[in-house]
């Protein structure tokens, strides 16, 4: 039974080579974006710890960059 | 109407959504997966080969869709001037350029025990080709010209102009004599595929846009953060 299902009657090649390609490309483009991502917050992170206190109050007072350093999970 | 698209509120939705989205992804994925290789029926004719489909057709309907909400959001960026339009279009471009590679590949593969023939120039096939490069030539526009206006509008119109490429695609199969069959789904009448064969397709279609919308959620926080980055740095 488990011959049928990877040979599947001979077009098992071409089957599984579709669902791998699939599979392989989501996988691939959801790694590239997440550490994109990661690499911004963390550019974020290390800008915003270099502000000077003035400018740092200034920036902190927004909602956005309070959020991405709430998602970035900052200490700041 | 635009506070809508306000990006702080959307980002604090995406931020929120991305878990959710992700879990629902996989456990669509894995029931879709079941169905297309193991429950569905093989096909009278084409076998087990039929179950490419699964992949195939899903990712064309969903590129294509992709590549239309692209063009309609560039239409709207000439009309309403708001430039976070530009930022979802961009966001959803990735995921949009994904299904329509793997719409290509998938395509090929199945050509072959159908066709005989990995690659035909037949209407269909090659109006995907074109898609696939107006997706390219679109996400290039961003990186080729520094100055954000002008990449902006170069995008815009690449979109715009590539909208032409939609139809031609949807109904290259009547127009011209394809190695394609004609649409076998409609939204106005009857399917013609059994629904042992629909199920699977749909819920495989519904897992491809769950993971579109997961894609395009990373990457418009990732481009937002990108903007407020540089943001900083000009305080």
């Amino acid at each position: 039974m488990i011959t049928d299902l990877v040979f599947m009657n001979g077009y098992g090649v071409y089957v599984w080579s579709a669902f791998a390609f699939t599979l392989i490309s989501f996988l691939s483009l959801y790694f590239i974006i997440s550490l994109q991502l990661k690499k911004e917050q963390k550019r974020f992170e290390k800008n915003f710890s270099t502000l000077s206190e003035e400018k740092y109050n200034a920036a902190i007072n927004q909602e956005i960059h309070k959020e991405i350093l709430k998602h970035s999970g900052s200490k700041i | 109407m635009f506070d809508y698209f306000n990006p702080y509120r959307i980002f604090k939705i995406n931020s929120t959504l991305q878990k959710i989205v992700f879990f629902c992804f996989i456990i669509v994925l894995s029931i879709g997966l079941v169905e297309a290789l193991f429950l569905s029926p093989e096909d009278y004719l084409q076998k087990d080969s039929v179950r490419i489909m699964y992949v195939h057709v899903p990712a064309a309907w969903i590129s294509l869709g992709i590549f239309s909400t692209i063009a309609l959001l560039s239409f709207s960026v000439f009309v309403f001037k708001n430039k976070n339009l530009i930022l979802i279009s961009k966001s959803l471009a990735p995921s949009g350029i994904l299904f329509t590679l793997i719409a290509l590949v998938t395509g090929s593969i199945w050509g072959k025990p159908t066709w005989g023939t990995w690659w035909a120039w037949d209407a269909r096939i090659t109006s995907m080709l074109i898609l696939f490069f107006f997706y390219t030539l679109y996400l290039l526009s961003f990186r080729i010209f520094e100055d954000q206006d002008r990449s902006n509008k170069i995008s815009s119109i690449i979109a715009i102009f590539g909208a032409i490429n939609i139809p031609i695609i949807k109904f290259s199969v009547d127009w011209w004599n394809t190695l394609h069959q004609p649409a076998s789904i409609s939204l106005t009448e009857k399917s013609a595929i059994h629904s042992s064969m629909l199920v699977p397709l749909v819920i495989m279609t519904a897992a491809f846009a769950l993971f579109s919308v997961l894609i395009f959620l990373m990457k418009y926080n990732t481009e937002l953060i990108k903007i407020k980055n540089k943001g900083l740095k000009r305080l």
